[in-house]
């Protein structure tokens, strides 16, 4: 006994190293950036007064001498003019009129030879409940602003939740599409790779290991070198286009980069190698005598194929198209050097929310649908590949 | 007869795809013109030249091999001692812990970077070799831990306990018995450790600095920036690397068979 518990506390000393490593440099920066989408502190941040008058405020009736105060207060103690311009651009898009409203009291109160006496005084809007609304509402920390936002939704004045406006509705779009790209590339990966894992198959000796070397030959190489020469190949002056004209197939340059085309070749050339090897994985597991007997007993090629190889081989065209669009929709190095504008996947959008905006909790909010998207269906491929026969 | 025909075209065709594209390129990386299209007006070097004496490309290079080789210990390390850890059946949470430790290759790196970069501006590590290393790391144990899982279940159990009741310790059991059998697997690990980190961009661009620029990272801006014949230059390198580590781990299995 005492040996095996031995034993157990050698394991768990050698499983403890990555354990901790992952869970601090991996499952914690997912749970940062799912935080950062939900967190919401600009406001509370600068406020801390106001958030406590605000918190016993009726939310109707107009505000009182004392909720005044602790705003004046609030902002007088200011001194950061960066977090006071995201405070700024919070409220503004809780409630258009703040950027001027907040412009002209700051302004107001940073005259110290005529102090005002309330913040009325300086803008009758305050005398509004709607701008204290949409302070108290922007108090607490946490929102579902992102969230909502990253499906296209939002909360109107009165706190429901409705669709935006068709000209906000971008992120639908760059869902769909990115949906759609890799929807098309699982496509062409499966119309390519079912075939030729079949016939690789079906080959035996050197022609077979030159088709699975062939597959094996762009997955072992760097995914930028690959996409690098499908850039040369593809431009304007590339090989393709040269090939076509010196044939005399087309007259004129195809465009084939920096557009869908170009991404979807790209893609499907990376990716095709995910979808032929589980498939052939599968398709030699099945006796080779089941399509003879198939047409010994009279079945024609065809409805040979479809009532035997097909339902056979399904599991694997299964297994092969969830993985190709697993690491389909969340591609960004492909559609960034081969597509155009209109080819920017989620991917993109989140490094540039993240990058290029700083808008933290735009980015955490698309990453955490992608990254919801991309768990799901692991799961289900994990599921269809621990069933396999043969498998331990 | 011509659905042999057929069944030939098809399969020439894709082997075609999938290859020419890499061999495609390997020509222009000696090209002497300053752009990066067929016909080659003559031979030069020049694009090697500035590939390894141009400031850019040459901290380019050495950075990726710090780098590569700080995530290749690291990833190796952990990866190996988990894996060790895994054979224990006896162990909680086994499968639990095994999903955890592949996960890193399902996750989306862009999702991974956004996180990444947040959490190491928190511990001041942006901008940092270490902070590359431990992201490079993340994504470079899962392929560490499915190589030495595979080469571990390949040991008879009865080896080393028949060195065990002749006697050895356990710690040298591990080092006479297990770890030699494992060697192929730890060292393809380490390869793919290696690999990925020399191909990594997406957390690259999250997480590092101006002066942590990696040669991939090098690779992708120039292509979107200023696309030049040094980027087939490069790639000619990558591969020329793919193939040589390739016959490294493929000798060093067949010397260990040998011994064995």
């Amino acid at each position: 006994m005492s040996a095996a518990s031995s034993r157990t506390g050698r394991s768990l000393l050698l499983l403890a190293p990555l354990l901790l490593f992952l869970i601090g440099f991996f499952v914690w920066p997912l749970f940062s950036m799912m935080s950062q989408a939900v967190s919401d502190p600009a406001v509370l941040k600068l406020l801390p007064r106001s958030a406590e008058v605000l918190a016993d405020w009726d939310r109707k009736s107009p505000p009182s001498a004392a909720m005044q105060t602790a705003l004046m207060e609030d902002l007088k103690a200011v001194d950061d003019d960066q977090a006071l311009g995201d405070m700024v651009r919070r409220l503004n898009s809780a409630r258009s009129g703040f950027r001027t409203l907040m412009g002209k009291t700051t302004g107001a109160l940073d005259d110290t030879t005529n102090p005002p006496a309330d913040l009325v005084s300086i803008d009758k809007r305050w005398e509004k409940p709607e701008f204290w609304l949409a302070i108290a509402d922007a108090l607490s920390p946490y929102t579902d602003r992102n969230l909502l936002a990253a499906v296209d939704f939002g909360r109107n004045a009165a706190g429901e939740i409705e669709h935006l406006p068709p000209d906000q509705s971008v992120n639908s779009v760059i869902l769909a599409r990115t949906f759609w790209i890799a929807g098309l590339v699982t496509f062409f990966c499966a119309l390519i790779g079912f075939p030729y894992a079949i016939i690789a198959a079906s080959l035996d000796g050197w022609k077979r290991d030159l088709m699975l070397g062939a597959v094996l030959l762009p997955l072992w190489t760097s995914l930028l070198v690959r996409t690098a020469a499908w850039f040369i190949l593809l431009q304007e002056k590339g090989l393709i286009n040269d090939l076509l004209l010196t044939l005399g197939i087309i007259n004129s340059p195809l465009a084939l980069i920096f557009n869908r085309t170009g991404v979807i070749i790209a893609m499907t050339h990376v990716l095709l190698p995910f979808m032929v090897l589980p498939i052939y994985s599968v398709l030699i597991t099945i006796p080779k005598n089941l399509m003879p007997a198939a047409a010994s007993l009279g079945a024609p090629p065809l409805r040979a194929f479809l009532r035997v190889l097909l339902p056979l081989s399904l599991r694997g065209v299964a297994s092969g198209g969830l993985l190709v669009f697993i690491s389909a929709i969340g591609y960004y190095i492909t559609p960034a050097l081969i597509g155009g504008p209109g080819d920017q996947m989620i991917s993109s959008i989140i490094a540039f929310y993240a990058t290029g905006s700083a808008n933290w909790g735009m980015a955490g909010a698309l990453g955490m649908v992608l990254l919801v998207a991309t768990l799901v269906l692991y799961s289900v491929y994990a599921r269809l590949s621990s069933e396999e026969p043969g498998r331990r | 007869m011509p659905m042999k025909i057929a069944k030939a075209t098809f399969a020439t065709l894709t082997v075609l795809f999938l290859v020419a594209p890499l061999i495609a390129i390997l020509p222009l990386a000696f090209t002497s013109s300053v752009i990066l299209t067929y016909p080659i007006p003559s031979w030069s070097l020049r694009w090697f030249e500035e590939l390894f004496f141009a400031d850019a490309w040459r901290r380019a290079i050495v950075n990726s091999l710090i780098i590569g080789t700080g995530t290749t210990l690291l990833a190796t390390v952990l990866g190996t001692a988990a894996s060790l850890g895994l054979r224990n059946r006896l162990i909680l949470f086994r499968g639990t812990m095994r999903t955890l430790f592949l996960l890193p290759m399902v996750v989306p790196a862009v999702v991974l970077g956004v996180g990444m970069q947040v959490l190491l501006a928190g511990f001041g590590l942006t901008n940092s070799y270490l902070g590359v290393i431990i992201a490079h790391t993340v994504v470079a144990v899962p392929f560490v831990v499915v190589s030495v899982t595979g080469a571990l279940a390949g040991i008879d159990e009865r080896v080393e306990l028949a060195a065990q009741s002749l006697g050895a310790a356990p710690a040298t059991v591990f080092r006479r018995i297990t770890l030699p059998l494992a060697m192929p697997g730890v060292l393809s690990g380490a390869v793919l450790a290696f690999a990925t980190s020399l191909d990594e961009v997406v957390l690259t661009l999250f997480v590092a600095g101006p002066n942590q620029r990696t040669l991939a990272r090098q690779m992708f801006s120039s292509i979107r920036e200023n696309i030049s014949p040094a980027i087939a230059a490069a790639a000619f390198l990558f591969i020329v690397a793919t193939v040589l580590i390739g016959l490294v781990v493929v000798l060093s299995r067949s010397m260990l068979a040998k011994r064995r």
